[in-house]
């Protein structure tokens, strides 16, 4: 735990040091939409990569983050950093009701997969069909700029925040690999017969995992309003987000602590370069991206992190057996 | 007040559009019930066929009708090509991975008609396109007929294939128990190969029969493949029988939930029923006990 804590800081002082002195309003953004990739991923990743369970529908926190972001400031009238927990709140609690819907009937693998992906779509179309979401046209945060409104003028901000957040999701991954709560939930996991065969109660246990998950993706979400100050139901619900979080952390490793963030810097990496090279041709930079995607599947069954690992076991490193 | 008539022939359209749903839903749960993998990429494979359909008929003059042994065949030797060279390599049999891979074929797949065709909304011109059929005191669009009357019949050909042939045979029996068939001298991969080329080939039967009275543009398919989700799921994966009944079903819920609610929340009726089937019953209404 102490190794992954040094570590966390190290990247913390990185991304610091990357950030602080730069100007380039580029690569500010470009680090900014990385983290913020990273953090849909680590979401995923708790649920997906530790909890075993694929969904398909993680962008229903998201959204349901990101409307409580909204509408919280606009109907409530509420500062933003008192609305962030509460919409961390929502979030976490749209995953216990999904969650309980879900593990209660036993759903699993592709069953579960479906339901999520449902989920999100029903609420997607919810929010795009009454009134208080806005409806369709969505809804817009007044530009105040100012660090008690949580809206900085310049992109270094957001990233301190998204820095905050993303550290913060570094930490909990750390502390599901090193604790009681993390062991229960990849025993469930691995075999969730054998897992209730000694005592652990897998559904309160998948619960948590998907309350925690759904917790980040709600921090995400929320985020996204602050950043760009605009939702509508397409964006936060549509399955855009759920694929973008699943496809970062399985590219990455799936129940890794730094897969996901590798996963979703290297495909931002390759989303910028094609758009940079090929973007006056629409499509051909997602063909190319959608090409890598299969590539890198085909060639990394255990994601990017799975190559670091064989490489350092040919060189002789050991790797620890961790319980 | 409604009037019967109005709910009659509405129930009509439904039944129609259903059973163009059931035969995509149909090389899903093949898909499905053989390979046990969803299949991300068979909204953007309709979307496929729907272009060739397209092409076909506007460059070359070929009647969708016409072209339909030509589409299927295609369909089924990209279906055959993809399993073979693609899914089969990048899976390594782990589930998420097949997902990323089915996934990525459907983001280059839609972003290759995007590159090709930019992203208009396209129709054919048919001389039988506004003719209509008139059924008991309802008027139906003769292609919808023609769609319907299609359909059935190439899903009693799938039952027949599937049931009385040896290919079937071989397919159930994986579909079943993997090893067992291996050990029998079943050519596992190629019948995965083939599965998913029979799963394709349904595709490029609706696409010829959905033409003459729809459209077509890069992101058409992602409409269909939830719908298609839908009934599998409804009618118990890889469940042929199911998927029949869960595609007709689904068409009528949509158009009378459309009638009654409007467009955008019919949808919701469909992904209510979704729901609740997964929650209460999810082995399917007609699936195997599990």
């Amino acid at each position: 735990m102490k190794r992954d804590l040094c570590a966390i800081a190290l990247f913390a002082a990185a991304v610091l040091a990357l950030t602080a002195p730069a100007d380039s309003g580029v690569w500010l953004t470009f680090v900014m939409m990385a983290l913020y990739a990273g953090l849909l991923a680590q979401a995923w990743n708790i649920l997906g990569g530790y909890g075993g369970q694929l969904s398909f529908g993680h962008a229903l926190f998201f959204g349901v983050g990101a409307y409580t972001q909204a509408l919280g400031q606009l109907s409530m009238g509420l500062n933003p950093w008192l609305v962030l927990p509460l919409s961390v709140a929502a979030g976490a609690l749209a995953g216990l009701g999904m969650g309980g819907l879900t593990f209660r009937y036993g759903l699993r693998g592709s069953y579960f997969a479906l339901v999520t992906l449902a989920f999100a779509e029903v609420f997607r179309i919810l929010a795009g069909s009454v009134a208080f979401t806005g409806g369709g046209m969505g809804l817009m945060v007044p530009l105040h700029e100012g660090l008690s409104n949580m809206q900085f003028g310049s992109r270094r901000g957001y990233i301190y925040l998204l820095l905050a957040f993303v550290g913060l999701a570094l930490v909990v991954t750390a502390w599901l690999r090193h604790s009681r709560f993390g062991a229960y939930l990849q025993a469930v996991r691995d075999n969730e017969d054998a897992a209730r065969a000694i005592g652990v109660n897998p559904l309160r246990i998948k619960l948590g995992g998907i309350a925690l998950s759904a917790a980040f993706m709600s921090v995400a979400g929320a985020f996204y309003v602050q950043v760009f100050q605009y939702i509508d139901p397409g964006i936060v619900f549509g399955p855009a987000i759920s694929v973008e979080a699943l496809v970062g952390a399985i590219v990455g490793g799936l129940g890794t602590l730094w897969g996901p963030l590798l996963g979703a810097l290297v495909l931002h990496v390759l989303a910028e370069l094609t758009r940079n090279l090929f973007g006056e041709l629409p499509g051909i930079s997602m063909v190319i991206y959608g090409v890598v995607l299969v590539i890198i599947v085909m060639f990394l069954p255990r994601g990017i992190s799975g190559v670091g690992r064989s490489l350092g076991r040919r060189f002789g490193f050991k790797e620890r057996i961790r319980v | 007040m409604l009037d019967s008539t109005i709910l009659f022939s509405s129930v009509l359209n439904g039944l129609t559009t259903g059973a163009v749903y059931a035969l995509i839903a149909l090389g899903l749960t093949l898909i499905y019930g053989v390979l046990h993998i969803i299949n991300f990429a068979h909204g953007a494979a309709l979307m496929v066929a729907l272009y060739a359909v397209y092409l076909l008929k506007d460059r070359l003059g070929i009647d969708p009708y016409a072209a339909l042994p030509l589409v299927v065949a295609g369909m089924f030797a990209l279906g055959y090509g993809l399993q073979w060279l693609v899914i089969n390599r990048a899976g390594n049999g782990k589930d998420e991975n097949i997902l990323l891979v089915t996934l990525g074929l459907a983001i280059v797949l839609e972003n290759l008609a995007l590159v090709w065709f930019k992203s208009d909304t396209r129709t054919i011109d048919t001389s039988y396109a506004l003719s209509t059929v008139a059924i008991g005191p309802a008027m139906i669009a003769l292609p919808k007929v023609i769609a319907f009357c299609g359909a059935l019949a190439v899903a009693a050909i799938l039952f027949w294939v599937i049931r009385s042939t040896d290919l079937g045979r071989a397919i159930r029996a994986v579909a079943h128990e993997k090893q067992g068939a291996r050990l029998m001298g079943i050519d596992v991969e190629k019948v995965y190969a083939l599965s998913f080329g029979i799963g394709m080939a349904c595709l490029g039967a609706a696409a010829c029969f959905l033409l003459p009275a729809y459209y077509v543009n890069p992101q058409v398919g992602s409409g269909f493949v939830l719908i298609a989700f839908t009934i599998v799921v409804l009618g118990g994966m890889g469940s042929f029988g199911g998927a029949l009944v869960g595609g007709l079903l689904i068409g009528v819920v949509e158009s009378v939930g459309g009638l009654f609610l409007g467009d955008s929340l019919g949808q919701m009726g469909i992904f209510a029923i979704f729901i609740a089937v997964l929650l209460f019953r999810p082995r399917g209404l007609f699936g195997a006990r599990g």
